[in-house]
């Protein structure tokens, strides 16, 4: 256990060398959600409570889900994870005495923590200073925090398993491109789920996708207080796709040793 | 000005044949990069099933605003996008081997990878920009006709000028890369919309300090019959080209001096 | 072909000194160097790591600025005329290549044709030679990606003299090359200077580069100029003696022979010194005439031995 939380701390450090490139990006989310505020604003003018938000809601789903974007890394298609096996150097991890899984996640945690404390805070920050948002109370706060790790493990599930395809696809360009859209888009970055139309809406609130950050921005906004069934739905995914993950590591790993590394 | 366009052809071209070897990768990349394009599209025809007006503006007249600043970005970035890799090649040392050549390393950057999949952006735009020309009601005079071919000429320059100038600022802050992404993915983002929706202030900044009102709303607004919220002369309904040549002239500026900066203190 | 006068160049670097403060100094990389290169000379440039040779090589070539001095190649002013001079010189590094990556060797050459705008026919003609003098027609089509060291940097010569410039210059290129590798560059190097009278300025590390290849050297340490002339020169300045190693039958106390003297033994083996300007053949005449030997090789002072004796002293030796 001792080994992962090191592996965690390791990653925090790490990532927390890239001050400027992160502070750089952090300023372009903040950007971006002002822009993403204005053009819903425009919409909610027409339908004042579209989705069960207000306008303030809308407001601060923006700059929220801006905010969440690296720490759950909605772009990251894959973990680094995909060039070890490229290269082979995949043999070697898998002979060490950590689990693979284990390791990728443990490092995935340390990097998402120093996101959240760089990318994660300013474009909150930014938009409070233009705009009113709207804050939780601090049980909210606690709840929100649960449902962003949850998140997180979703987040993980997705990414390990596109990193794996790499095992037997080599060229993963067409995985990744089709991984990233679909996150962009189911997640509910390029307009909120709620606003989702009919079946659309319906079918998306079942994807794991959802779990990203919609689901963390619903608790955030108080709109989702059965706490019980959101956990249950993100934890759901997160066990789902990190079994899968797991499996999928163990056919790769009887390739490997077939194929003789 | 003719030899650096030739150099950019001879070059685009090397790297396109290079590519074209695998025929299956290039359709693929192609096809992955129109779907990504395609999402801010679904996301406006998502939003206008809630509402036959956004700001003001009919989803025809958005069609146009979105088609028009969308063909200008993808087509500055089929020219000048990979530009931004500036920063990588400062970190890694090999801008100094492309001071080697007899060619601006501008030229080098823009052309590197030059792929048929950069012409995957053009597809939804493209295809949208012609759909909302048939479709949005207006009465097609003579001079509106011109203005259209005036607004993308412009607004292909002012977005070139951008990547340029966000590329320059990595002269400055090599790792700011992202920082650059405002203007031009930030910029090519907003231009969909009709730029009323975020405010007189706004509106203003995006006139008089960022020109990015010039890129399609400028004219759109003379296309589409609108009355200007800020009350501005009709002059500055056909000024894009004007403010496109005026920010390339920044833009070159910025980049000369962002590289006579890093010939005399080095990488 | 190469006129460097009172050349200097002087970097500010900052430090963090403690949490919050920075120090600025101003480092001299390079403090008034001058130097000539006729045209068709070959020309070894030598210094430790920091002492200002790729600072040297870039102000040349026009990548850096200097900060005071005149440089002047192929009468051109490198930092004002870059683009005019790239097109008369060549260009290699040995730690990094000039290729692009992820195209194969031959879309390389096809890419640098046209940015020096050579002719379609005029490449064709030069690709044709470089292939076979370098012997690239096996990996043409490799991505340079998956080139062996001494494959790329065979790719990087030829990639620049497509253009057929009048001076070379070269920084480090048989840097961790293999043996073959190496005899290939520099015979390569030796006929291209010879035949076709290419400028050659060579900077490196190896000793056999040098001693194989250039008449003359130039020495720059802490950005001076240490020494310039020719490698014999700079021998017998340094008096650096060569030694005879000697294997005898049976371990013997130390040999007394004319011209020579021994500075070590160990068993059976003896060290002996022979000054520069000794006949090393009359002294294995002699030993070989009174000793029972069972082997015999003579070593010539190594560079280093020599540069590191010129360090030590702060010889701004003459010619």
């Amino acid at each position: 256990m001792r080994l992962y939380a090191w592996i965690a701390a390791y990653a925090f450090r790490r990532y927390s060398t890239y001050r400027v490139a992160a502070l750089s990006a952090a300023f372009t989310n903040t950007i971006f959600g002002f822009i993403r505020a204005g053009v819903l604003i425009a919409l909610w003018h027409s339908r004042p409570s579209l989705g069960g938000y207000d306008v303030t809601d809308a407001v601060t789903f923006s700059f929220l889900t801006q905010a969440l974007i690296e720490p759950v890394r909605i772009f990251g298609g894959s973990l680094d994870l995909t060039e070890r096996i490229r290269t082979g150097d995949i043999a070697i991890d898998l002979h060490r005495p950590a689990d693979l899984q284990g390791w990728w996640l443990a490092d995935d945690i340390g990097r998402s923590g120093f996101a959240l404390l760089s990318r994660g805070t300013i474009p909150l920050l930014g938009g409070s200073l233009v705009f009113s948002l709207r804050w939780p109370a601090p049980a909210g706060w606690a709840a929100f925090a649960g449902a962003v790790l949850l998140a997180l493990l979703v987040s993980f599930g997705l990414r390990y398993l596109v990193s794996l395809v790499v095992f037997w696809l080599h060229d993963d360009r067409g995985i990744h491109g089709i991984s990233l859209v679909t996150s962009m888009f189911f997640s509910g970055l390029i307009v909120p789920l709620v606003v989702f139309p009919g079946r659309l809406g319906t079918v998306a609130h079942l994807l794991p996708w959802a779990a990203l950050i919609q689901l963390p921005a619903d608790v955030f906004l108080g709109k989702r207080t059965d706490l019980l069934h959101v956990y249950a739905f993100q934890a759901g995914w997160a066990v789902a796709l990190i079994a899968a993950g797991r499996l999928l590591t163990m056919t790769a790993r009887r390739r490997l040793v077939v194929n003789g590394g | 000005m003719v030899e650096t366009v030739r150099i950019y052809l001879l070059l685009a071209g090397t790297w396109m044949r290079s590519a074209a070897q695998y025929p299956a990768s290039m359709a693929m990349l192609l096809v992955t990069q129109a779907v990504t394009t395609s999402l801010d599209l679904l996301a406006i025809l998502i939003m206008f099933a809630h509402t036959p007006r956004l700001g003001g503006f009919s989803l025809p007249e958005v069609m146009f605003l979105y088609g028009s600043a969308g063909v200008a970005v993808s087509v500055a970035d089929i020219v000048l996008g990979t530009v931004e890799r500036l920063g990588e090649h400062i970190r890694q040392g090999t801008l100094d081997t492309l001071l080697l050549r007899p060619v601006s390393p501008l030229v080098q950057i823009a052309t590197e990878d030059f792929n048929p999949r950069r012409m995957g952006k053009l597809v939804p735009t493209g295809t949208v920009l012609v759909l909302a020309l048939t479709r949005i009601d207006t009465t097609w005079t003579p001079s509106r006709v011109l203005t259209v071919p005036l607004m993308l000429a412009g607004g292909i320059g002012i977005f070139c000028a951008l990547w340029v100038l966000s590329a320059a600022w990595q002269f400055a802050v090599v790792d700011g890369k992202q920082a650059g992404n405002s203007i031009t993915y930030g910029g090519a983002y907003l231009t969909q919309y009709p730029l009323s929706v975020f405010g007189r202030e706004a509106l203003r900044g995006l006139t008089w300090v960022l020109p990015l009102a010039f890129v399609n709303w400028e004219p759109a607004l003379y296309v589409l019959g609108r009355p200007d919220p800020l009350g501005l002369p009709l002059v500055f309904r056909f000024a894009s080209p004007l403010v496109a040549v005026v920010l390339s002239a920044v833009a070159a500026l910025a980049w000369r001096t962002g590289l006579r900066h890093y010939r005399s203190t080095g990488s | 072909m190469i006129e460097v006068d009172e050349v200097g160049k002087s970097f500010t670097v900052r430090r963090r000194t403690g949490r919050l403060r920075r120090t600025r100094t101003l480092i001299d990389a390079v403090d008034r160097i001058s130097f000539t290169v006729a045209a068709g000379e070959f020309v070894g440039y030598l210094g430790p790591n920091g002492a200002g040779k790729s600072t040297t090589i870039k102000m040349l070539t026009g990548i850096l600025t200097p900060t005071s001095g005149r440089v002047r190649v192929a009468g051109l002013d490198p930092s004002r005329q870059r683009t005019a001079l790239a097109r008369r010189i060549g260009v290699v590094f040995g730690q990094r290549t000039t290729l692009w990556w992820d195209l194969p060797l031959r879309d390389s050459l096809t890419l640098v044709r046209h940015l020096y705008r050579v002719e379609r026919s005029a490449h064709r003609a030069r690709l044709a030679e470089l292939t076979e003098l370098l012997d690239l027609g096996a990996f043409l089509d490799t991505p340079v990606r998956q080139l062996s060291l001494g494959q790329r940097m065979r790719g990087d010569l030829a990639a620049a003299l497509v253009h057929d410039p009048e001076l070379l210059v070269l920084d480090e290129p048989t840097i961790g090359l293999d043996v073959v590798s190496k005899a290939t560059v520099r015979e390569f190097l030796t006929r291209l200077n010879a035949e076709r009278g290419t400028t050659i300025l060579l900077t490196t590390h190896d000793l056999g580069d040098i001693e194989r290849l250039c008449r003359r050297v130039m020495v720059i340490d802490h950005g001076r100029l240490a020494y310039d002339g020719s490698l014999r020169a700079l021998r017998s300045t340094l008096d650096a003696d060569r030694i005879l190693i000697v294997d005898l039958a049976h371990p013997a106390p130390p040999i007394e022979v004319e011209g020579a003297r021994v500075i070590r033994t160990e068993g059976p083996r003896q060290w002996l010194a022979i000054p520069p300007d000794g006949n090393a053949a009359a002294v294995v005449a002699a030993v070989a005439g009174r000793h029972e030997v069972e082997d015999i090789s003579l070593r010539e002072p190594g560079i280093e031995e020599l540069i590191t004796r010129l360090y030590a002293s702060g010889v701004p030796a003459g010619r």
